[in-house]
């Protein structure tokens, strides 16, 4: 009894603490979701990376504020995934904590629902885990707010650039079978993908959907076989990615090109499958050799025990290394002076060299492909890519 | 109207008064929480006007409530914010109609498994048509409703929705709702169409969440399916109606208040353990206040009553 008294005297202790601003810190907020329905995902790309960054910057002395090294202090809240709780949230960090500055939130609703409050605050919001195709009337009411996923056109479209470019050398045909996810994300995903296809004179052998949250993924499979196309295109969600591979594995359903979409960049869809994963292409990317992505990777095992993925933990980590490049050129913990930084300066991140024009970024990863167990990224806008596409071998069983 | 009456009327009505003036103090977190509290006592209140007298859980919300704030963002453009909130009030009554018309022959857990299921239905939709009709997948709602402009509306609702509750309470419908909601045969044999009752409540209840949604689209800026139906929305309205208790109008209003407090400061100083805590505390009104705040207040108070009584009988 004692002992356990002692130690909530110590965790008081500690909140109390942890409440003050410590002299020379730079206070970052960070609000994203520990529970509701995105706490999985944001559990694994988001915070550990967040956190990661927080322990590197205090490990390398912290920020470098005008001469002054600062060290950062992270306030975090949990957003139950809900806009209410987050614009709570973000007040709370702008009127209650005083924070200096904030990573973005996580996902495209709540960053475009906390953009208002954000702007008003004076923050710069540089969002890496939402995209939309109409950026522009936004980015025109905020101006304070960054995106580094590019627009949604520019993923859906990626796998259409690649395919195009394995037509024109010869190595698989005309034929594609699309399908994707009844959901939000699916839909904006056909609404860029399916018309590019088309312009770009694929023939759509077979296309259909499946509701979120399907379990059998078995006939949407077999229809992909019966149609025989030359690539497989699906637009689909972490749960589905695994599903589907799995299925068309099963299946024996072998295109040429294999591609699906969020989750495919995960360290743990590569080690689902094994050898099997070669050749599976999927959305995201990132180029794995890069000495800062190498680095990152290893900090990000060692520190926080989770393996980051090819695509959303680093653009994550980018957000932030913007940020402190930013505070640092700018010298000061002037806000609008960082934001003017943000717009016109080029950062050297662990994505590669990152610069926004107006607003949006300017580099982005579409897809990737797995080769001997690593994710390279195969097509990219204003960035070269990391490997060259290949036909897919047959899976091995 | 009696002297009583008269009193709270004359209370509440300083009280709102009051509170209107509170965008004036604060700008900042405390409005933002204020907004919150107010979103869910209109929308626990609103929900209590249905539920509370018929005993049937809804947990339809989320979909009252996305209705709502689509109709903000289809006619943003076009109309101005106070028209569209009635719009939406409008729409939401007639998705209650359709809907109540159809399934309130339905009672029990059915109805409320059906409730949840047309919360997602009508997600679903709405996303389908959202596609194949607007070509995109959300809706921008730029306007320049701060939050002082937002609490506001909101209090102004909260108003009309005791009001109407009262009006209801005295009239026909709310005793022929208290017969329904105690024995629906009993009802019946009484000539009381339970059926109608049950729609026009439904109706009322409807649409005064779907204007709370329509009132909060400017807050969401983007309106996309997932944040316009958000099925947790349902679950947090039956939730702090119950803690609250339903037997009174102002019942979620006791209800709404101590838990957004209780759960701010929990997510403020514990933000890793919240469900854990709230799951307990749940567990804990369940068992420790049965019939919800108000259930206790009245029952502490009845029991000073019988007191009284019982020692007045003594001395005579």
């Amino acid at each position: 009894m004692m002992i356990r008294r002692a130690t909530l005297g110590l965790a008081l202790g500690a909140m109390l603490i942890g409440g003050q601003a410590i002299a020379g810190s730079v206070k970052i907020g960070v609000s994203a979701p520990k529970s509701g329905p995105q706490a999985g995902a944001a559990g694994a790309v988001y915070w550990p990376t967040i956190e990661l960054w927080a322990e590197n910057v205090n490990k390398a002395g912290g920020i470098d504020v005008g001469g002054e090294m600062m060290t950062v202090e992270l306030v975090e809240y949990d957003d139950k995934s809900a806009p209410e709780e987050a614009v709570k949230n973000i007040q709370r960090l702008a009127t209650q904590d005083k924070v200096d500055f904030l990573a973005a939130p996580y996902s495209t609703g709540i960053n475009l629902a906390t953009a208002p409050l954000i702007a008003k605050a004076g923050y710069p919001q540089i969002v890496a885990t939402g995209n939309l195709n109409d950026l522009e009337p936004f980015v025109q009411k905020w101006p304070n707010t960054f995106w580094l996923l590019g627009r949604a056109t520019d993923l859906s479209t990626g796998i259409v650039g690649t395919l195009s470019e394995m037509r024109d050398a010869g190595e698989i045909g005309n034929k594609v079978a699309l399908v994707h996810v009844a959901d939000a994300f699916g839909l904006e995903m056909m609404a860029g993908g399916k018309p590019a296809l088309e312009a770009a004179g694929f023939e759509i052998v077979y296309e259909t959907s499946y509701p979120l949250g399907t379990q059998d993924l078995a006939p949407v499979i077999s229809g992909a076989k019966e149609a025989g196309p030359d690539a497989f295109v699906a637009y689909s969600y972490p749960p589905d990615s695994f599903a589907l591979t799995e299925q068309a594995q099963v299946q024996g359903f072998n295109a040429k090109v294999f591609y699906v979409g969020v989750g495919g960049a995960l360290s743990g869809f590569g080690q689902r499958f094994g050898d099997a994963v070669e050749g599976v292409m999927a959305m995201g990317g990132v180029n794995p050799e890069d000495p800062a992505y190498e680095a990152f990777r290893k900090e990000h095992i060692e520190l926080t025990g989770v393996e980051p993925d090819y695509w959303a933990n680093p653009v994550v980590y980018a957000s932030m290394e913007i940020l402190k490049q930013a505070i640092e050129r700018v010298g000061s913990l002037d806000r609008e002076a960082v934001i003017a930084e943000i717009q016109g300066g080029t950062f050297e991140t662990v994505i590669g060299e990152v610069s926004f024009d107006n607003n949006i970024v300017g580099q982005v990863w579409n897809v990737g492909q797995w080769h001997d167990g690593v994710f390279h990224g195969i097509n990219a806008k204003g960035i070269e890519p990391a490997a060259e596409p290949f036909v897919k071998p047959a899976w091995p069983n | 109207m009696t002297r009583s009456e008269g009193l709270t009327l004359f209370t509440a009505a300083a009280a709102f008064a009051a509170l209107a003036a509170l965008p004036f103090v604060t700008e900042g977190f405390y409005l933002t929480l204020a907004v919150n509290m107010a979103l869910y006592i209109a929308l626990c209140t609103a929900w209590t006007l249905f539920s509370g007298p018929t005993h049937l859980v809804s947990l339809a919300t989320a979909a009252f409530f996305g209705i709502g704030t689509y109709s903000v963002a289809i006619g943003i453009e076009i109309l101005p914010f106070p028209l569209l909130i009635l719009c939406g009030g409008v729409a939401g009554a007639l998705f209650a109609a359709l809907v109540g018309a159809a399934t309130l022959r339905v009672s029990g857990a059915y109805f409320v498994i059906f409730t949840l299921g047309l919360a997602e239905l009508t997600r679903q939709v709405v996303a389908y048509l959202q596609t194949k009709v607007f070509g995109s997948m959300g809706l921008f709602v730029l306007t320049d409703h701060g939050e002082g402009d937002l609490f506001r509306y909101l209090l102004g609702l909260i108003a009309a929705i005791f009001l109407v509750g009262w009006l209801i309470g005295r009239a026909r419908l709310g005793f022929a709702m208290r017969v329904i909601g105690n024995d629906e045969v009993v009802a019946r044999h009484f000539g009381i169409e339970v059926a109608r009752s049950k729609v026009i409540l439904f109706m009322v209840s409807g649409a005064f969440i779907a204007m709370v949604g329509a009132i909060m689209a400017p807050r969401y800026a983007y309106i996309e399916p997932q944040s316009a139906f958000n099925p947790t929305m349902s679950f947090l309205v039956v939730i702090m109606a119950l803690l609250g208790g339903t037997r009174r109008l102002w019942g979620p209003l006791v209800g709404v208040v101590p838990f957004t407090i209780v759960a701010d400061f929990i997510s403020a100083n514990f933000p890793d353990h919240f469900n854990v805590i709230i799951g307990l505390a749940f567990l804990a009104v369940v068992y420790l206040l049965k019939d919800g705040v108000t259930g206790a207040i009245e029952q502490a108070l009845g029991r000073r009553r019988r007191a009284a009584s019982v020692t007045g009988e003594g001395r005579a």
